[in-house]
């Protein structure tokens, strides 16, 4: 047999149930590969001790009959996302030492689903960021590295250190979190599959908050097929978040049939931007044809207000972010500063000691476009074309069943680069911000290399709450690639 | 509309972040340059559109009016930087 951590999160799940492998081993095994790859900084806390005993439980509860759906899978866990007792840090100074007392939702699912918990995941801080570079516990390297080029390459952000758990065999899945991009510009870039569900599928309780109206927890894995099984995990209906649905979680992995005759898949003129690489141009075509052989009829549709969607978001998000991380206030968890002896002075402090540049950039534009005299003219503007920007999506979805785009503008970038200018880093979400601001549905599946070697994926974008037929057309498009290239982290090992 | 040195560190004040010198110049450029590349916003009709609350088309639950949760003070201050039980503690505010 090939090594444990070689497995999809399908295939070691279906050697479980078998009886070939226990959850013992297969944790086992998967801790080793967390040790292994420190070097890339992908975790910020690993919880070996705790895996192993959860792994121990798994094994009983299987020999008893009670196997849940990712019954001794281990997982890797973005560090957004509270869990009991083990440190959660929101790759922040300000959350130093935060120990939740409480499990969040989506977690506290997956742990009654069986899964195993590898250890929590490196971030942008605050997910703040598309680089992974602005984690206060320090960057995250990606396991690919372009061809005869040794320089280090970004994993994307925000939910960096899942995508590098993942693309470099420590985790059978990682959780990640998407506000504008985070789940789906990572996968992209590390060459995995990244699910963005409806907003309002997962419960946001317990998840650390960035943009309230946009956040949204999803699976990252290796294949659709482990998409589908980790978001049933997941999913689900939570008295405890007003913006989760009350609706019943289909079986997503029913959903893979392979069949998507006579569905129609529309591609927005609007996303073919100036400057676009031709390598993912040529990719996308190649997407248009994949699906044209399934017997998709692919039609050309407008989403006419595609480039106000990035200002949009950068007036909706760090709006929602200023008032969010009002709370660090240095008073109930994480830092404390001590200013000039009272109170204010203690926030001041606390709050310039403990967030890093690009939250304080971002907190600034929030208050300040939620401020008096500017609350109208920026931040309810930004409300009313986020109105038309879903309305375009609407309409849209009148004619077609889904929409196929890429999904990043470019291939990973090497560290550093990028970090100069605010904007240029904003401008890696072009493709994925527009269907965040609607909610919809969106799938990024690895696709092919560019001529550098690195991965690159293409999106699908579904109606809301049917994420049923994003994935049955994000396995195909999987299966049409044949993407079945190994980061240079593996190389290496072998 | 600009945004000059003063006007940064009224919104560092707003916001309760303590900036360095070197911090709030950066920011001046850093800000007017997002605020700049944002206000292409005005270039569109947007009136008689209605400002988004939430893409989730459904009516806010309601629930009964009771306590539901709650009487684990020992819980909430597990994490303060500093408490004397039962209540978090902060500098002086009233002399």
């Amino acid at each position: 047999m090939s090594m444990p951590t070689d497995l999809t999160l399908a295939e070691a799940r279906d050697a479980l149930a078998k009886g070939e492998l226990s959850s013992k081993e297969l944790t086992e095994a998967h801790i080793a590969a967390v040790e292994h790859v420190r070097p890339l900084n992908a975790f910020i806390t690993e919880t070996p001790e705790q895996a192993m005993e959860m792994a121990a439980q798994a094994d009983s509860r299987r020999a008893a009959g009670e196997a849940g759906v990712l019954e001794g899978i281990p997982l890797a866990i973005k560090d957004l996302f509270c869990t009991e007792g083990v440190l959660t840090t929101a790759g922040s100074h300000i959350l130093d030492g935060f120990k939740p007392v409480y499990e969040s939702t989506v977690t506290a699912n997956l742990w009654r689903a069986g899964a195993v918990l590898l250890g929590k995941t490196n971030l942008d801080e605050f997910a703040m960021g598309s680089s992974n570079m602005t984690s206060y516990h320090g960057p995250v390297e990606s396991p690919w590295k372009r061809r005869g080029d040794n320089r280090k390459l970004v994993p994307g952000g925000s939910s960096g250190g899942s995508a590098t758990a993942v693309s470099a065999r420590c985790a059978l899945g990682a959780t990640g979190t998407d506000t504008g991009g985070s789940i789906r510009q990572p996968a992209s870039f590390t060459g995995i599959v990244g699910f963005k569900p409806t907003y309002g599928r997962c419960s946001r309780w317990g998840v650390v908050a960035f943009a309230s109206s946009l956040d949204q927890p999803g699976p990252m894995t290796r294949t659709v097929r482990d998409s589908a099984i980790m978001l049933r995990g997941m999913a689900g209906y939570d008295p405890k978040d007003s913006t989760s649905v009350d609706l019943p979680v289909p079986d997503y992995e029913a959903a893979l049939t392979g069949d998507l005759r006579g569905l129609k898949v529309g591609v927005p003129k609007e996303y073919r931007v100036d400057d676009m690489p031709q390598e993912i141009e040529d990719l996308w075509t190649a997407g248009v044809e994949w699906l044209k052989a399934a017997g998709v009829e692919i039609k050309e549709i407008s989403l006419p207000h595609t480039k106000y969607a990035l200002p949009t978001y950068y007036i909706v998000a760090p709006a929602e972010a200023s008032s969010n991380l009002a709370r660090y206030d240095g008073v109930r968890y994480g830092l404390r500063v001590d200013g000039q002896g009272d109170l204010t002075s203690m926030y001041e402090a606390t709050r310039g000691e403990g967030f890093g540049q690009e939250v304080k950039r971002r907190v600034m534009i929030g208050t300040y476009v939620l401020s008096a005299g500017y609350y109208d003219a920026y931040y309810n503007k930004a409300r009313r074309v986020r109105t038309l920007i879903a309305n375009d999506f609407k309409s849209a979805f009148e004619d077609v069943d889904l929409i196929l785009t890429p999904t990043a503008p470019s291939e990973a970038f090497a560290e550093g680069e990028k970090m100069d200018d605010p904007i240029a880093m904003y401008l890696n979400d072009v493709f994925t911000v527009p269907s965040s601001l609607a909610g919809l549905p969106a799938i990024s599946v690895p696709a092919g290399l560019s001529a550098n070697g690195l991965p690159l994926g293409l999106q699908l974008i579904g109606r809301a709450f049917d994420e049923e037929m994003v994935l049955r057309a994000g396995a195909v498009l999987e299966e049409a690639s044949g993407f079945d290239a190994v980061p240079a982290w593996l190389d290496e090992r072998a | 509309m600009s945004i000059d040195k003063d006007t940064v560190n009224g919104i560092a004040k707003l916001a309760r972040i303590r900036l360095e010198e070197s911090q709030a110049d950066a920011l001046v450029g850093e800000l007017n340059n997002i605020l700049s590349w944002v206000e292409q916003l005005g270039e569109l009709d947007t009136e008689g559109v209605a400002p988004m609350t939430s893409v989730v088309e459904r009516k806010l639950p309601l629930r009964e009016d009771k306590v539901t949760d709650g009487g684990y003070p020992e819980k909430i201050l597990a994490n303060a930087p500093q408490a004397a039980e039962p209540f978090f503690t902060v500098p002086k505010v009233v002399e």
